[in-house]
């Protein structure tokens, strides 16, 4: 690998490139599902190859194969550095890179049990018993369950002199149960939706998830909703539960917080931020309860790593302190734009494309209310909503409509009369701002969210949100004609 | 630039033919996909992206008394199908019989049209092509001094599938994609897309003026109240409500389970709506083979607004007791059949008829973030974006700031007024799926929030 290194280095060295870089990547992935009783899907992935970065004249180019090849990653270099020449021709500014000092460094995901080390069978043990189990609750239609296994192995080397090998490992795990009726299609996820908890880390966390267990609740769960009354429409105070709360800080502050999107450089795909610059360290996003950190070094976190993919170190750095908006994410090029050095989320989701400013782990830290029974307690009348169904926010990340699979009513601090296609809407600062209460500790997990989609092409990418419950007032709920 | 990767027929037939011998025991399939792709990014005007990818990769699926294995590599010489094929088969050994998933496709008497779809003109795109068209977006919102962002993308792929049971087929095809979203720094933008397997047919100054155009209309925009209106929507619009329709409407999947809106020969939208899927038709983005390598047929999914149809792949196919009409994704595939080559039939509406007796509704160029509310009534939510306009007494009068809409779509195409003459191909954002369709009329579309002003500069 090192020749194939220094071959791209040198290259584009003698292009007259001011920096350089190039990852090599190889990651393997398996994947197992069943589905009412049959093995539906067992597929296998490896994929290997290797992008070439350069900027010349202040212009970037890219480009990357997957032909781990001399004569190929010369081509290729070759042709990153006749892009970056063609950038040029729309040129406006020069990128300049901040001061990041070059490392030489490792990583690898600590594990227990290495996750691509189970066998076929007892994955699918797992997966079979929580099939069965839901199997036996009449009413459901269609049942399904996943298992999916990934290792990356990548190397990064820059011009400045950056070595830089890692291991990353990931395991994930999740049930469902559907029901349907003449009018009604209802979903339950354990532990939640979109495949279920994604972690980075060892085959420990699938064997604590304990899919079985919790696999004839959300079987009963889901046929139940099929006779539940509709979510009443009305403003009231909701709680959340902490799978949800983890998708709505994804939506409507990990996104909003990304300082490319900030800077105009997503205008053209999914949009820009209302946290413009003059809104650093001035905004209050939320109320006192609300404080957030994007930590790359959470452990189990899918935003979770050694080094960033331009090769800095993985850092933990506050984004909303106590209600006030106080950190972006930033990469090299634009970390320079608010005075600062890159706190690291810069990530390429493969070998072949670039490095895009993407969240890490975008925490809400937990706060002082204690369990999530003690919040329900605390709540006189209002609506609790658990597991995400749909989400949608608008260009600026201030509109945004959730969907979650299942809400009960709260009445006199329990919880009562289960309703069925509960949504919620809102604008961003205010309802950050309505938070009056989150969980303890012991009620906070990190979620992992393995589709995050961002950029042209688009790349989707597995990022991490801790969260616990917490409780909103006055929020509007029931949208839409039923 | 983008093709100097790309592979020969004769030697995808010997990668896939070894790959079949292989395999020690049972039926197997071999699929290849191969992309050279490069895309030119610009915001703030200048262009800060710039990209190129060339991959090629083997997903080989061994069925063996049922049980079923799947492998993918990008290593594609000899070492890298032995241990591909090693991996597949390994994992059909251990895996469970399921019949109801061990379906291989059946060879097809169908051709594939050659050169359906392949322009050299797009394959051979290099990247000073796609920086002056950017450069000529750029100009255009330069003389209205709006700040311009975008993309110009071209790409030439080949997908090839071989199985024991005799299928061989083989596509290779271009797309090109230029867009583009202008700003004026206070709310307003405007947006447009080109889209052809021919990149010749991309005129990049004619994009960039019709976003500058909607972009300077749309500036000073004013609250709108929620409610229900009567609405037009764009083609870019009705573009992306079919591409949610095609992944909860017209899956033979989504049908199976119960999750579809079709009720197969009866209503479920208004007698002025036809939708069908054609992958042959060379006005779409023409794909002539599925990835389970069979011929793609036309689907009649909605005829005079009857739901006629669904589309399927082997499986779903052998379960309804029927054939595959050649919309199956790599295997193993757990999402079910898709329909990628969507077209609505036109109408005889235009711009001026289509206002003309609106007293009061909404423009609305294009839909953001759509996502499914509820599959089984079509309820999607999404918000508009570059460019939603006030129409007041049959007149386009003021641009409106950006609405969230909560909507059934069957209900909302049981109301279409008036459908437009011109159709345009839209690609969708995220999927893959191409849709050419018309303007709507619809005569009650419901609103369900506003976005707010904040940081709008």
């Amino acid at each position: 690998m090192n020749d194939l290194i220094d071959l791209a280095l040198d290259e584009a060295q003698r292009a007259g490139a001011e920096y350089a870089d190039i990852r090599l990547v190889e990651r393997e992935s398996e994947s197992l599902t069943v589905k009412n009783g049959a093995l539906e899907a067992a597929d296998s992935d490896r994929t290997a190859g290797f992008g070439v970065r350069i900027l010349l004249d202040g212009v970037w180019g890219f480009s990357s194969s997957g032909r781990l090849e001399r004569a190929e990653v010369e081509r290729v270099t070759r042709e990153a550095v006749a892009i970056a020449r063609a950038s040029a021709i729309a040129r406006r500014d020069r990128v300049v890179l901040d001061d990041t000092p070059a490392v030489v460094g490792s990583y690898r995901t600590p594990v227990i049990e290495d996750p691509m080390s189970v066998s076929i069978d007892d994955r699918l043990a797992m997966l079979f018993e929580a099939d069965a189990a839901m199997g036996r609750v009449s009413g459901v239609n269609v049942r399904q369950g996943s298992i999916e296994t990934a290792r990356e192995r990548k190397t990064f080397a820059s011009s400045e002199g950056a070595r830089i090998e890692q291991e990353l490992l990931e395991a994930g795990a999740g049930i469902d149960a559907n029901a349907v009726n003449e009018h009604e299609v209802q979903q339950r996820s354990y532990p939640n939706s979109a495949g279920g908890q994604r972690v980075s880390g060892g085959f420990e966390a699938i064997r604590a998830l304990d899919l079985a267990g919790n696999a004839e609740r959300i079987a009963e769960e889901a046929v139940a909703l099929l006779e539940a009354p509709q979510c009443p429409s009305g403003e009231m105070t909701i709680v959340i539960d902490s799978a949800q709360m983890a998708l709505q800080v994804h939506e409507s502050c990990g996104h909003p917080i990304e300082l490319d999107r900030v800077l105009g450089m997503e205008a053209s795909f999914a949009g820009t931020s209302f946290l413009t610059l003059d809104k650093l360290g001035t905004l209050r996003y939320g109320s006192e309860q609300v404080s957030i950190d994007a930590d790359a070094t959470a452990p189990g976190g899918l935003g979770t790593f050694g080094f960033d993919d331009e090769g800095v170190p993985a850092q933990n750095v506050p984004i909303v302190d106590r209600g006030l908006f106080v950190g972006y994410l930033t990469n090299r090029e634009t970390a320079p734009v608010i005075g600062r050095r890159s706190m690291g989320s810069s990530r390429a989701s493969g070998w072949n494309v670039i490095p895009l400013i993407r969240m890490t782990n975008v925490n809400l830290r937990p706060g002082g209310a204690g369990s999530l029974a003690d919040l329900i307690a605390d709540t006189k009348e209002g609506l609790f909503l658990s597991t995400n169904h749909s989400w949608s926010i608008d260009d600026r990340r201030l509109n945004f409509q959730f969907g979650t699979q299942i809400g009960w009513m709260i009445r006199n601090g329990r919880l009562a009369e289960m309703v069925r296609n509960p949504t919620y809407t809102g604008i961003t600062p205010e309802f950050w701002g309505s938070c009056d209460a989150v969980c303890g500790p012991d009620e906070w997990t990190l979620w992992g969210v393995p589709n995050c989609g961002k950029g042209e092409p688009m790349q989707t990418h597995r990022v991490g949100h801790g969260a616990a419950p917490a409780r909103f007032r006055g929020v509007q709920v029931g949208v839409g004609r039923w | 630039m983008v093709g100097e990767a790309t592979w020969a027929r004769p030697a995808v037939e010997a990668l896939l033919a070894t790959a079949l011998e292989l395999v020690p025991s049972g039926e197997a399939e071999a699929m290849f996909a191969s992309h050279d792709s490069a895309l030119t990014r610009f915001a703030n005007s200048r262009i800060h992206q710039n990209v190129a990818e060339h991959d090629a990769t083997l997903r080989v699926r061994v069925v063996d008394d049922a049980r079923t294995g799947v492998a993918t590599t990008n290593r594609l010489d000899a070492e890298g199908l032995r241990e591909v094929v090693e991996r597949a088969s390994a994992i059909s050994r251990r895996a469970r019989p399921n019949p109801e998933a061990a379906v291989l496709a059946h060879p097809s008497p169908a051709a594939v049209p050659p050169g359906l779809g392949y322009f050299a003109a797009t394959a051979d795109a290099d990247p000073t092509e796609r920086a002056l068209g950017a450069r000529a977006v750029i100009a255009a919102g330069d003389r209205r001094g709006l700040e311009v962002s975008g993309a110009f993308s071209t790409d030439s792929s080949t997908l090839a599938v071989a199985n024991s049971r005799g299928l061989w087929n083989m596509h290779s095809a271009t797309q090109a994609k230029l867009l583009t979203v202008m700003m004026d720094g206070r709310g307003a933008s405007g947006y447009a897309q080109a889209t052809s397997p021919d990149v010749g047919a991309i005129d990049a100054a004619l994009v960039g003026e019709e976003a500058a155009d909607k972009a300077v209309r749309g500036a000073d925009p004013v609250d709108m109240e929620p409610g229900e209106y009567q609405v037009i929507l764009g083609e870019y619009a009705v573009g992306t409500i079919l591409e949610y329709l095609a992944w909860i409407a017209f899956s033979g999947l989504a049908a199976e389970e119960g999750r579809s809106c079709m009720e197969i020969g009866r209503p479920v939208m208004g007698s002025n709506v036809t939708i069908w899927d054609d992958g042959l038709d060379p006005t779409g983005m023409p794909t002539a083979i599925d990835y389970e390598g069979v011929p793609k047929q036309r689907v009649n999914l909605i005829v005079d607004g009857v739901a006629r149809a669904v589309v399927h792949d082997s499986a779903t196919a052998r379960r309804a007791g029927t054939r595959s009409t050649g919309h199956g994704l790599p295997a193993p595939n757990v999402w079910g059949p898709l329909s990628w080559n969507l077209f609505m039939a036109p109408g005889s509406g235009t711009p001026a008829t289509m206002l003309a007796g609106i007293k009061r509704g909404i423009w609305v160029t294009r839909f953001h973030y759509v996502n499914i509310v509820h599959a089984k009534r079509g309820i999607l939510t999404g918000m508009t974006k570059d460019g939603t306009f006030l129409i007041e007494d049959g007149k386009i009068t003021r641009p409106i700031r950006n609405l969230r809409f909560t909507q059934s779509i069957p209900e909302a195409f049981s109301r279409i007024a008036e459908i437009g003459s011109d159709t345009r191909l839209v690609a969708a954002e995220y999927s893959g799926i191409y849709a050419r369709v018309p303007a709507l009329k619809i005569d009650r579309f419901s609103f369900t929030g506003a976005t707010s002003d904040e940081g709008s500069g």
